[in-house]
């Protein structure tokens, strides 16, 4: 079928400046069917579905609309942790500034280097996952990051790995556009974290493919970086096999645009999703969490949990779907989204939808949003805190919930620490 | 201690007069008690002494320690030294009972130009004290309120009380919902902070708490006045012949 005028234009635009690779080898074929699937659905558009509360042109255009660095800048979140880091710098990977990529468990490549090959497993996993994510609902940029990203990570864990790997995205360039596509693969019984913190580029395009054999484990934790005028459109796609486990965890502070989409299949029976996330907004602040978990086998557990604070006219979306399949059994789906909009300006748009094929599961979902309870507000202050102080304790009180998905307290730790200090400055302004 | 005068309150959305003309001082070191039926004005008088959004005070004064407090914001009266037991305490889910006790006495000793407690001192103090109010390790670790039955609420309305040592404390109702065994807790909680420079407001519908706490003046409100005042024995009449027998009296 041919596409409506608007989109080819839109998508012809959009790939004039862009060319495939030309010294890709293993990963050439994967390459060129994202583009064929990319041809196929062009880019998603205002009057899109998918892309009803959240508004794509920004994320679609030839041009990057410039992004401020910004001034004061954090230490990386994750610094107390002893890890692997891996620095890109506005997309592009910095040896210099990264450790040694050897760890004890897992290996770690680097996307071009994979490219550069005529063999490697990676060919088998790059663009799969992402093409599975393509059905029933259409992600058109992450099909352009399969087709254009040249840089990025392939991890093969094939053991416990001894530290996490922790990915540090530094913004120095207003102007950048990035595509990253990392790969990630677990092995049955095989046990690693991924950690990422940072802005990453003006605007920033990223994927990341999981696969979790079984047994596997998976975790991720991520900050995205709290420069205010960066964009953002970031795709997970994780399968997972019987018995395996995948946690992961999102913070977001600031940001004008962020849309992330977390795609996940259950695929082996007494598989284990946990998908989470906290944001805080102020201002010129559009975040939008879209996530789709399919349940294709037996007794699987899936829990989202999301939690956004708005102000000063932040906008938060959830778009937060279950899909049970026939014969997936005993699932046991929980979701929750939730926003406080400390004030009237903010807006919280949220669609949770449950699709069910299988007549024994447990499935509940909800979703709320409301301001700062005045009683405990007053509560607080009637014992002498004052109301600035209290008011972000209420807030903390509020994204506890998400926080708490975190397993690790080391890293639940630092992200708290960043929401603290997110509030302790919008005290003293 | 605590002075109000002719103190007269509506409610700030509404044309309803709640308090119509309250005179009151409680002396350092002195226990009134306030009684009356459901709906005179009791909580509303605690809660407009402690600063609570949704009233208006139309007329009169209140001050603590000669300072005017009505002009003041809630943390403001908090750390001048007043406390109120709330009649319904709130629950603060997310928000750890141990997490928020410290935030509040290190906010008070910090408004008052105090250093702050160190995390150790301050765990040794609140062990000793919920020790004496049966409070256990779970009680103190838990989101505040959340879950506490309605006698646990009120021993923990009494722990902040201790933790904070104001100077004047408003108990409202807080023997509601209370058996015998927890209102002695709660009565002896109150009992071991009676101080000669501290002065007590204790709101009550039933006489029964002023068995345990000796009031040194009763004063009877209704309809948003005080009808009378005496001693002791004031409670005694009111548990005998009822509120409805007083206002007969009085008229
Ligand atoms: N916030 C409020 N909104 C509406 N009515 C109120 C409010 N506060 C008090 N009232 C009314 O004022 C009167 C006095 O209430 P209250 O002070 O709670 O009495 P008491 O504590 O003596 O039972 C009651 O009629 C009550 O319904
Ligand atoms: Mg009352």
């Amino acid at each position: 079928m041919a596409l409506p005028q608007p989109k080819t234009d839109t998508l012809a635009a959009r790939l004039s400046g862009l060319d495939l690779p030309g010294d890709s080898g293993c990963l050439k074929v994967a390459r060129e069917d994202a583009l064929a699937r990319l041809q196929a659905t062009g880019l998603p558009a205002r009057r899109d579905e998918y892309w009803k509360y959240t508004r794509p042109e920004t994320l679609t255009a030839p041009e990057v609309v410039p992004a401020a660095l910004l001034s004061d800048r954090d230490t990386p979140v994750f610094d107390d942790i002893d890890r692997v880091r891996v620095v890109f710098v506005d997309g592009v990977f910095d040896a210099e500034a990264s450790d040694d990529l050897t760890l004890a468990g897992v290996t770690i490549e680097r996307l071009a280097d994979v490219d550069a090959r005529d063999i490697h497993w990676a060919k088998d996993l790059y663009g799969v996952l992402e093409t599975r994510g393509q059905t029933p609902v259409s992600r058109p940029l992450a099909a352009l990051n399969t087709a254009f990203a040249t840089d990025g990570l392939v991890i093969h864990a094939t053991g416990k790995a001894a530290r996490p790997v922790a990915f540090e995205y530094l913004h120095r360039n207003e102007t950048s556009d990035a595509h990253l596509h990392h790969v990630i693969k677990v092995d049955s019984g095989a046990d690693v974290t991924v950690l990422e913190d940072g802005p990453a580029a003006a605007r920033f395009n990223k994927v990341m493919e999981v696969d979790v054999a079984s047994g596997g484990t998976f975790h991720h934790v991520r900050a995205q970086g709290r420069d205010h005028e960066r964009r953002a459109a970031t795709h997970i796609f994780a399968r997972l096999g019987e018995g395996s486990v995948f946690k992961t965890f999102t913070l977001t502070m600031n940001g004008v645009l962020t849309r992330n989409d977390c795609v996940v299949e259950l695929t082996g029976d007494n598989a284990v999703a946990h998908v989470a996330g906290a944001c805080v907004g102020d201002g010129d602040f559009h975040h939008d969490d879209t996530v789709f978990i399919t349940h294709d086998a037996v007794a699987c557990e899936s829990r989202q949990v999301f939690k956004k604070v708005l102000r000063n006219g932040a906008t938060g979306v959830f778009q937060g779907k279950i899909l049970v399949k026939q014969g997936a059994q005993k699932t046991d789906g929980y979701q929750i989204s939730q926003s406080l909009l400390l004030d009237d300006d903010s807006q919280f748009l949220a669609k949770p939808e449950l699709e069910i094929y299988a007549d024994d599961v447990a499935c509940s979902h909800g979703s709320t949003s409301g301001a700062i309870d005045e009683e405990g507000l007053f509560y607080l202050r009637s014992r002498g805190v004052p109301e600035s102080e209290a008011t972000d304790l209420m807030t903390l009180a509020f994204l506890a919930e998400a926080i708490e998905e975190i397993e690790d307290q080391a890293l639940a730790d630092d992200i708290l620490e960043r929401l603290q200090a997110w509030m302790a400055r919008r005290r003293r302004d | 201690m605590l002075e109000i005068k002719n103190l007269h309150v509506k409610l700030e959305e509404e044309d309803k007069v709640i308090l119509k003309g309250v005179d009151l001082t409680v002396e350092a070191g002195k226990v009134h008690a306030i009684m009356g039926p459901n709906g005179s004005g009791k909580s509303t008088l605690s809660y407009v002494l402690s600063g609570r959004d949704g009233y208006e005070v139309t007329e009169g004064s209140a001050t603590l320690g000669g300072e005017d407090i009505l002009d003041m914001e809630p943390e403001e009266r908090a750390a001048a030294g007043l406390f109120l037991a709330f009649q319904y305490p709130v629950e603060i889910p997310g928000v750890g009972n141990m997490t928020f006790l410290r935030t509040a006495v290190n906010a008070q000793r910090k408004a008052r130009g105090e250093e702050e407690l160190s995390a150790a001192d301050f765990l040794k103090v609140v062990r000793e004290k919920a020790k004496a109010l049966e409070i256990d390790a779970n009680m103190l670790k838990r989101p505040v309120n959340v879950g506490f039955s309605g006698g646990e609420k009120k021993r923990n309305e009494i722990l902040q009380m201790a933790m904070l040592e104001p100077k004047m404390c408003i108990l409202d109702e807080t023997d509601s919902g209370l058996d015998v065994d927890a209102m002695k807790l709660v009565a002896d909680g109150v009992n071991a902070l009676r101080d000669e420079g501290r002065g007590f407001l204790v709101i009550t519908h039933y006489q029964r708490l002023l068995d345990h706490i000796k009031p040194d003046v009763v004063h009877i409100l209704s309809d948003g006045r005080i009808i009378k005042t005496g001693g002791p024995e004031l409670a005694l009449e009111v548990e005998n012949n009822g509120y409805a027998g007083l206002k007969a009296e009085v008229a």
